[in-house]
């Protein structure tokens, strides 16, 4: 009741249940990656990533994620910047379907997308007509990535252009810089950070797409089987081969992740050497 | 200290993870639950079965896993709970006799046969089977894991002999033709069911009444038909005997006969196994 530091038994026991928590949770997390590491030794990982079929699968992962996530990136940032800066009617509605795949199960993407885009779908018979067919695609498996990676860019960015301080701005507005020039030399600038974020975490998600592209884009090695979908094939029969895909793609990931958490520091010196 | 609480607290979790991962056995709570791994094509005829079984024993839950056999084998193989394992074909069976996953004897119970299926919307304009062949037609087949994917790539080179009007090359101008290559047939209906693909190659049996009405059927030619056989099996791990046993003969009696033929499928004599 006096000192200020005092350490009642019920902050012990918090600390406890603390701990264990998260120790519980984190022991959840890393056991299944630390068992895919381990079950095959590093040597016969090394030699089986050569084959052909994995780096089949890997170029294709590689190069749809990629475009999907330049795609999300240039569809996106108006979007972002929309839903960040303007008030509307219906804006709510907007950010629900914008958010809504980050929950959907990917194989209801999936089916949605069918529906949708396939040959005999809602907006897929018109695109048939000028002899446009997307299912069993490449291009089919860049749209499923973006349709379900879309909101992992369009959520952190939205919230850095909304950070972005007004009197900055106002700044700029009174030295008549127009909205043009103060999007790209104010607000972007300062968004940076929050801009790679998206750009990873979208890229992330794209490159572990399953659900949705098995079910719309399908199955073929070097068209439309990703990483992912050559991950689960391949556990059906070679179990060796799977895992090597799988660290692979976890190699990738983590990569990808790693490179987030450090890159904000870089980009900020970045920004302001710029300015 | 802290720091050794910290760990005692981390390795205490890792060994609560541990054993919660390992103890993901359902417990025989009230009634007794009998899980059987059968290859997707048993979709249809293996639900009613075990609906039968569960009507004459009160308290017996039949759950099912249908997938892929080759899946299901991958499963088993790496210790899947289930007591029954139903396959496509033999191949898959004798996989998991090799590794010891089997008790006793498979027993094929089942005999299928493979057809061409095309949406009755016939996107593609297909009238023959070797029409199927032609360029640009969207074909789906099983992969080549899969026991439909490797009868329906024998069935393709035996109708390529066939002469007639089929190509020589027939078969790998299918192939070529492939667009995907599905984890399992259910797959492969549904891809074909929504007019997604042009062509398909299923069992008989997949084509039920709701999948006809959307189908048209293409049969194979007598010479280039393949039989696909249906071994089933208890698992050794398997602590439901006495119900895999009653599953086991349900499956052969008179009744459970009927509803395999129910689903064209044709059931081998009873004293042949």
């Amino acid at each position: 009741m006096s000192a200020s530091g005092a350490r009642t038994l019920r902050d012990v026991g918090l600390r406890v249940v603390g701990t264990l928590a998260t120790a519980i949770l984190l022991a959840l997390l890393a056991l299944p990656i630390a068992a895919l590491v381990l079950h095959v030794p590093p040597a016969r990982l090394i030699a089986r990533m050569g084959d052909p079929a994995v780096l089949e699968a890997l170029r294709l992962s590689l190069v749809t994620s990629l475009a999907a996530t330049l795609a999300v990136v240039a569809l996106g940032l108006p979007l972002a910047w929309l839903l960040a800066t303007r008030r509307f009617p219906g804006r709510r509605l907007l950010e629900v379907i914008v958010d809504l795949p980050m929950v959907l199960p990917p194989t209801v993407a999936g089916l949605a997308l069918l529906l949708a885009l396939g040959r005999a779908g809602l907006a897929g018979h018109v695109l048939a007509a000028f002899g446009i067919t997307l299912p069993f695609t490449t291009a089919a498996v860049v749209v499923a990535q973006i349709f379900m990676a879309a909101p992992f860019f369009i959520a952190p960015v939205r919230a850095g252009l909304a950070a972005v301080e007004p009197r900055y701005l106002d700044a700029a507005a009174t030295l008549r810089a127009d909205e043009t020039y103060r999007f790209l030399h104010v607000t972007l600038p300062l968004s940076l950070p929050s801009v790679v974020a998206g750009v990873a975490m979208c890229c992330a998600r794209a490159l572990g797409e399953f659900g949705a592209t098995i079910t719309f884009a399908g199955n073929l090695p070097g068209v439309t089987q990703t990483m992912p979908l050559a991950v689960y094939m391949a556990f059906q029969t070679d179990l060796e081969a799977a895992v090597t895909l799988a660290v692979l793609l976890l190699v990738f990931s983590a990569a990808l992740l790693l490179g987030l958490r450090l890159a904000p520091s870089w980009v900020r010196i970045d920004a302001h050497r710029n300015h | 200290m802290k720091r050794m609480s910290a760990v005692l607290a981390f390795l205490f979790a890792a060994a609560l993870a541990a054993t919660s991962l390992s103890a993901s056995k359902p417990k025989p709570a009230e009634g007794t639950t009998l899980t059987v791994f059968a290859a997707a094509s048993l979709t249809e005829p293996f639900t009613e079965l075990g609906r039968m079984l569960e009507s004459s024993h009160p308290g017996l839950t039949v759950r099912f896993n249908f997938a892929g056999s080759q899946q299901l084998a991958a499963q088993i193989d790496q210790n899947a709970d289930a007591d029954l394992f139903a396959s496509a074909d033999e191949h898959w069976m004798s996989f998991l006799v090799d590794h010891g996953k089997i008790e006793g004897e498979p027993r094929v119970f089942a005999h299928n046969e493979l057809v061409v299926i095309v949406p009755k919307s016939n996107p593609a304009r297909i009238q023959t089977l070797p029409e199927i062949s032609k360029r640009g037609v969207k074909v789906v087949l099983g992969s080549p894991s899969t026991p439909i994917g490797i009868y329906s790539r024998g069935v393709l080179q035996r109708m390529g002999a066939l002469g007639l009007d089929y190509p020589s090359n027939f078969a790998e101008r299918v192939l070529a033709n492939v667009v995907s290559e599905e984890d399992n047939v259910k797959s492969v209906v549904t891809k074909v069911q929504i007019a997604e693909a042009d062509a398909g190659i299923v069992y008989r049996s997949d084509v039920t009444d709701p999948v006809a009405r959307v189908v048209r059927v293409f049969q194979i030619p007598p010479k280039a038909q393949v039989v696909a056989n249906y071994p089933i099996a208890p698992l050794k791990s398997s602590i439901h005997g006495q119900e895999a046993r009653a599953f086991l003969n349900l499956l052969a009696s008179k009744e459970g006969r009927a509803v395999i033929e129910r689903y064209h499928m044709t059931v081998p004599e009873p004293d042949k196994h």
